[in-house]
């Protein structure tokens, strides 16, 4: 009984899906599926190497820092970074009251409460504070922004595929339409105010080329800030806000691995010496 | 010891070490965090306080009483006798030197942790001036020392130090 | 619930004495998994992974509990607290990787577990109950799985509590109040997530009480073996420990370094970069997809494209992905071959890595985006995926032709020593 039912069954299930597949072949061949915009003109990131990258990759401090300052300057006017505090910039090799001093300059304040009036105040950021946001709520965000909600940046390099790099790409991938995509895809020019950029995945967003000259920040440790240099040390400051602890990571792991592999050797060893009797033709 | 024997102890002993190393961080996850630890130290403004007055704040998540002493609270302070008391410390030991009259206190009491009365204003003081724990009767003179009652010490003074005339860092 | 050359518990010290007549908890461990359970001698690194699933489920549930130490079951905090827990906890971002790391290691360690028992036809007879019992552990497993990815709220979270639910749905006038009463809402929201962190805390303690039976079954006929000859004698047995507690303890090393090297080097590699942003009702990722180990399932689900007369697709879908589980219920009464071990039948074998091939190919397809051709080579696949158990599985029983067994486990072994150690080797009995 059990198998002619199971006969049954199987010979429905196998049977209705090899309909379906002939139903979808017929009409992938008779109507191939049209190539997307998407399909033809998205790219991959490009390639940029990263201190950081490997099983033994550090941050590099002084590039951290100089993506700081590329966020400070350029990026936190629209993105938050809400995750992180400012005492964790300690880990970029500012001392306390270096912190400190970034914390109470920074441009955006501290909601509070006013203790008078109970009013809606704001304050300097002190250490133990997360970045505050540059606008009070969503609604504030988009209005502000043509309708586009920027992004909380802290863990935008581990929310996309390739993280550091197609942020880096993103950055310095802003360019005008090919005239080969207008040319075969009439329909899909760049929206009045979006912009092209075919690292982004479905090639136009709202975000204005953020990074446009050479020089738009000036590095306090004499390094050229050229677009391509901003954008590489930004993308590096963000890998980092999104895994701080991917140095402790590295170093655990290094350890952990090496311990393992000389009790997994020695548990071998044992399991040998206990099958000795065993394991012979006898 | 034979060899067979000496790798099968060797391979137990490590698995014993991974174990304990292991343990480590299970039980390290339990303190506190980095966001606490980064709350560890209070920042006070104390230029609203006026003499006879008291405030109270928050250190590390408990009540913290910074009260400015009167003359008058000062002298029935120093009138005591430390030795006749359970806890003895004079009001010089409990505050910084040349700022006799702030006296900055948990508001935790010493018997069973309940939050002493006094600090705010109207509340009971008790018979010695100071604070008054309702839980079981501590009475605590204008030093938050213990005079009465079943608290076996004074108030705790925690560290902080003057960062200007009008504001204490504490912790 | 032993053969009767079984070691014997005998406590030598008196508190141990004293304990045993109490309390006969060491007994009772002694005959389940130390010196008084004989297993076949002629076991191989397959039959390692019953106790590395049970390494896993104890790196699952020891950094789960400090999980759910860290974590807030809230929709407006919980994405934030999952943060916080990686930020600023004392190796908050060790317990976290491990615990997202561990479910993927204890689900590859699960399916090489069943395909070994698929190989060599640990399911049949005596053994049903042991493969029934495994198979509510699979389901169970599955369950929880899915909840805990929902826990940190991000965007594969949500949208995938809302098409996995939405699954019930499909069902004909009681499927919208189903799905309705499992999120206690009309979408995942506060309600669905704290159900599914208490579900989520709860059920891995199911799942060990129910390892606890698969292994009361195992006891009663004792373990399989790679020739599938039934244990003869003594000879053919060696106690667990400390024979394999010692092999298993090697496995449990060559485990951990690879949930090591997976841990500490590659930590995001199996998950979805779109869990990494916070839920967002008003925005769907590009792609939906679950968790790996959820592909094969997955491909099925949606290989469904056409209705069938009245039945829609989805509900085919649906349907067809409940059966691919459950068929796996009725396997022991499908294959009626009387020989277990792969080993000993060609066609079966043939066909085995067929379907091991073929799952992969689903997997393959369930993690990629749904269009063509992977809808359609899907379609192939989970046909034969069918195929393969319902017909192909009865058929071979009844018309294939078995090699010849070893008469016995010992025979088969010394037969083995003797071709590894070659003609000089040939030492005679001890």
């Amino acid at each position: 009984m059990v198998r002619i039912g199971a006969f049954l069954v199987g010979l429905f299930f196998a049977g209705w899906l090899f309909i379906s597949f002939l139903v979808g072949a017929y009409s992938y061949v008779v109507e191939p599926p049209a190539k997307t915009v998407e399909h033809e003109f998205h790219l991959a990131p490009k390639h940029v190497s990263f201190s950081f990258e490997g099983p033994f990759g550090k941050y590099d401090q002084r590039q951290l820092q100089r993506g700081f300052q590329v966020f400070k300057e350029v990026c936190s006017a629209c993105h938050s970074l809400k995750f992180v505090a400012f005492r964790d910039l300690e880990a970029l090799g500012y001392n306390e009251a270096e912190v400190k001093a970034i914390a109470k300059q920074w441009a955006i304040k501290t909601p509070s409460v006013d203790p008078a009036t109970g009013e809606p105040a704001t304050r300097d950021p002190v250490p133990a504070d997360h970045f505050p946001k540059p606008f009070a709520n969503n609604v504030a965000a988009a209005a502000a922004n043509n309708n586009a909600i920027p992004p909380d940046l802290s863990l935008m390099t581990k929310a996309r595929h390739h993280g550091p790099t197609y942020v880096y790409s993103l950055l310095t991938g802003f360019q005008d339409q090919p005239a080969e995509l207008l040319k075969k895809f009439p329909d899909a020019k760049t929206p009045e105010g979006l912009h092209y950029n075919p690292y982004f995945a479905n090639l136009n967003l709202a975000m204005a080329p953020p990074l446009s000259a050479d020089g738009q920040v000036t590095y306090g440790d004499g390094t050229n800030p050229t677009v391509d240099q901003m954008a590489q040390d930004v993308s590096a400051f963000l890998a980092w806000t999104a895994e701080p602890k991917l140095e402790n990571r590295h170093a655990a792991g290094l350890a952990t691995v090496i311990f393992l592999l000389i009790a997994t050797a020695l548990a071998y060893m044992s399991y040998q010496n206990i099958w000795a009797d065993k394991k012979k033709a006898a | 010891m034979r060899r067979r024997d000496f790798i099968n102890i060797a391979a137990v002993s490590f698995a014993g070490v991974g174990a304990v190393v292991v343990a480590l961080p299970l039980i390290d996850q339990m303190n506190p965090s980095a966001d606490v630890l980064a709350l560890a130290s209070t920042e006070v403004d104390l230029s609203a306080i006026q003499p006879g007055q008291a405030i109270k704040t928050t250190f590390r998540s408990q009540p913290l009483f910074v009260r400015q002493l009167t003359e008058k609270e000062i002298a029935e302070a120093d009138k005591v006798d430390p030795s006749t008391l359970r806890d003895p410390q004079t009001l010089e030991e409990r505050t910084v030197d040349g700022k006799k009259q702030w006296l900055v206190t948990m508001g935790v009491c010493t018997h069973l942790g309940c939050v002493p009365l006094g600090a705010g204003e109207g509340e009971n003081r008790g018979e010695f001036g100071g604070y008054f724990c309702p839980c079981h009767g501590s009475s605590y003179d204008t030093a938050a020392r213990i005079r009465k009652g079943p608290a076996p010490k004074n108030l705790e003074v925690p560290k902080y130090s003057f960062t200007s005339d009008t504001a204490i860092l504490v912790g | 619930m032993s053969f009767p050359w079984a070691e014997h518990y005998t406590p030598k010290h008196p508190v141990m004495q004293w304990v045993d007549e109490k309390l006969p908890l060491p007994r009772l461990v002694y005959n389940a998994i130390g010196a008084g359970y004989p297993v076949p001698r002629n076991l191989n690194y397959f039959w390692n992974f019953g106790v590395l699933a049970g390494v896993a489920l104890v790196i699952q549930i020891v950094t789960g509990v400090i999980m759910a130490m860290h974590y807030g079951a809230n929709d407006l905090v919980a994405f934030g607290t999952v943060e916080q827990t990686m930020r600023d906890v004392n190796a908050g971002w060790l317990m976290r990787y491990a615990h997202a790391n561990g479910a993927s290691f204890f689900f590859i360690v699960v399916y090489l577990h069943i395909f070994r028992g698929l190989y060599f036809g640990s399911y049949k007879a005596p053994r049903e109950m042991v493969w029934l019992l495994g198979l509510v552990i699979f389901l169970l497993m599955m369950a929880t799985a899915f909840m805990g990815y929902v826990l940190p709220w991000g965007q594969m979270s949500y949208w995938g509590a809302k098409v996995i639910t939405g699954l019930f749905g499909a069902i004909p006038v009681v499927g919208e109040p189903i799905q309705t009463w499992l999120l206690g809402g009309f979408a995942p929201g506060n309600a669905s997530l704290n159900r599914f962190f208490s579900l989520h805390f709860l059920l891995p303690f199911v799942i060990a009480g129910v390892i606890i039976l698969h292994i009361w079954a195992l006891h009663i006929p004792g373990s399989s073996n790679p020739t599938g000859v039934e244990v003869k004698g003594p000879q053919d047995t060696v106690p667990f420990h400390p024979y394999y507690t010692a092999k298993d303890g090697f496995g449990v090393g060559v485990f951990l370094i690879l949930f090591a090297i997976m841990l500490f080097f590659a930590p995001n590699y199996l998950g979805h970069p779109d869990n990494y942003i916070e839920a967002n009702p008003l925005s769907t990722p590009a792609h939906i997809v679950p968790e790996w180990y959820f592909w094969p399932f997955y491909a099925i689900l949606r290989a469904f494209t056409v209705d069938f007369f009245f039945v829609p697709a989805k509900l085919l879908g649906v349907l067809a992905m409940f059966a691919s589980i459950l068929l796996l219920f009725f396997l022991p009464w499908l294959d009626t071959s009387p020989v277990r071990s792969g080993h000993y039948r060609p066609t079966f074998k043939a066909f085995f890595w067929l379907l091991m091939f073929d799952v992969l190919i689903l997997g393959y397809c369930g993690g990629a985006p749904a269009e063509e051709p992977y809808v359609m080579i899907s379609q192939v696949a989970a046909a034969y995926y069918f195929a393969h158990f319902l017909i192909i599985l009865p058929l071979i029983a009844r018309f294939e032709k078995p090699l010849p067994l070893p008469g016995s486990i010992t025979e088969s072994v010394l037969a083995k020593y003797a071709k590894a150690d070659g003609e000089t080797a040939a030492v005679p009995a001890e």
